[in-house]
């Protein structure tokens, strides 16, 4: 490939990842605007979390393809490699922290010690 | 093989792994700012009978923010294919505008810590309000030294103009730019859109 259809190509991607971004963007802002702005009524708490949480990875991963041009160096994929692992650990670490610490704060609220062995 | 063939190929070799190491660093710097949202995710209702997040943010500031440095993020980009088509001119036109987005987004970062501190909401009122200055003062700190990074490479550029060495660096700041939106993207939707639901 020569460098000018590199050139428009790459810019068609940027350009790409710019508006998906900013769309994707726009609409997790505007649920969470709405469901404000309606005195917290429209939208359930349970739909306002994954959506928004849904659009921030879809978002991670369209500026992945098309910022960082992921999937498009050659082989071996070592920044692949490392990107996964780091996800990896990113993903044990974050959602561990998150179950294990609720756990602990559903154990601890409000039970006595005996209620709380009496749980298990 | 020639001997300018024979270096440029070294050059391009020395490139790929200056390339692959800045990206390693990238992964690490990921997990500290991992670590940071599971505080940060742990803590956010220990408010300590202080104000909350709902109390405290501002939806349209938030937003411009977040535009602002998704713009940044954009024209970064611009100006590394700018750089990779050897046009002086543009990639400095590119990266000046980066820069004054970055800046203007440090702006408004810190004028939302002192309107906070000046509140009584300083990092000391809560476990919420200190793990979310030290995730957010975390992410404000990277960009002030990609700042300071691209100052300099603006330097470079003045003083050396477009060459493999400068190629790189604008590659390198590039790739650490997006990141820090990527990362932003978290903050913008963790702390602050679920934080005030």
């Amino acid at each position: 490939m020569n460098t000018s259809m590199y050139q428009s190509k790459a810019f068609k991607a940027y350009l790409c990842g710019f508006f998906l971004s900013l769309l994707l963007t726009l609409f997790a802002w505007f649920i969470v605007w709405r469901h404000v702005s309606s005195g917290h009524v429209v939208y359930s708490h349970l739909f306002i979390r994954i959506s928004i949480v849904a659009c921030a990875v879809i978002q991670m991963l369209i500026q992945f393809v098309f910022f960082l041009h992921l999937g498009r160096e050659k082989k071996p994929r070592w920044n692949l490699h490392v990107l996964l692992a780091a996800i990896g650990v990113i993903i044990i670490l974050v959602l561990g922290s998150i179950w294990i610490m609720d756990n602990l704060n559903y154990n601890m609220m409000n039970i006595t010690p005996s209620q709380a062995d009496s749980a298990f | 093989m020639t001997k300018i063939s024979m270096l440029q190929n070294e050059i391009q070799k020395e490139t790929e792994t200056s390339l692959l190491g800045f990206w390693i660093y990238m992964m690490t710097d990921c997990i500290v700012f991992a670590s940071l949202f599971a505080v940060f995710i742990v803590l956010r209702n220990n408010t300590a009978g202080g104000k909350a997040g709902s109390d405290l943010f501002s939806l349209s500031f938030i937003l411009t923010e977040t535009i602002i440095l998704l713009t940044s993020s954009f024209t970064s980009g611009l100006a590394l294919l700018a750089a990779q088509r050897s046009h002086l001119k543009q990639t400095v036109i590119w990266l000046c505008t980066t820069g004054l987005l970055g800046t203007s987004f440090l702006i408004l970062e810190l004028h939302e810590f002192t309107k906070f501190d000046h509140s009584g909401n300083s990092w000391r009122g809560s476990a919420f309000l200190s793990s979310y200055f030290t995730l957010v003062g975390t992410h404000g700190l990277h960009i002030t030294i990609g700042l300071l990074w691209l100052f300099a490479t603006l330097g470079y550029l003045y003083k050396k103009g477009l060459n493999e060495v400068s190629v790189r660096r604008i590659t390198m700041f590039s790739i650490f730019w997006h990141f820090l939106d990527i990362v932003w993207i978290f903050i913008f939707s963790v702390v602050y859109l679920l934080g005030v639901i």
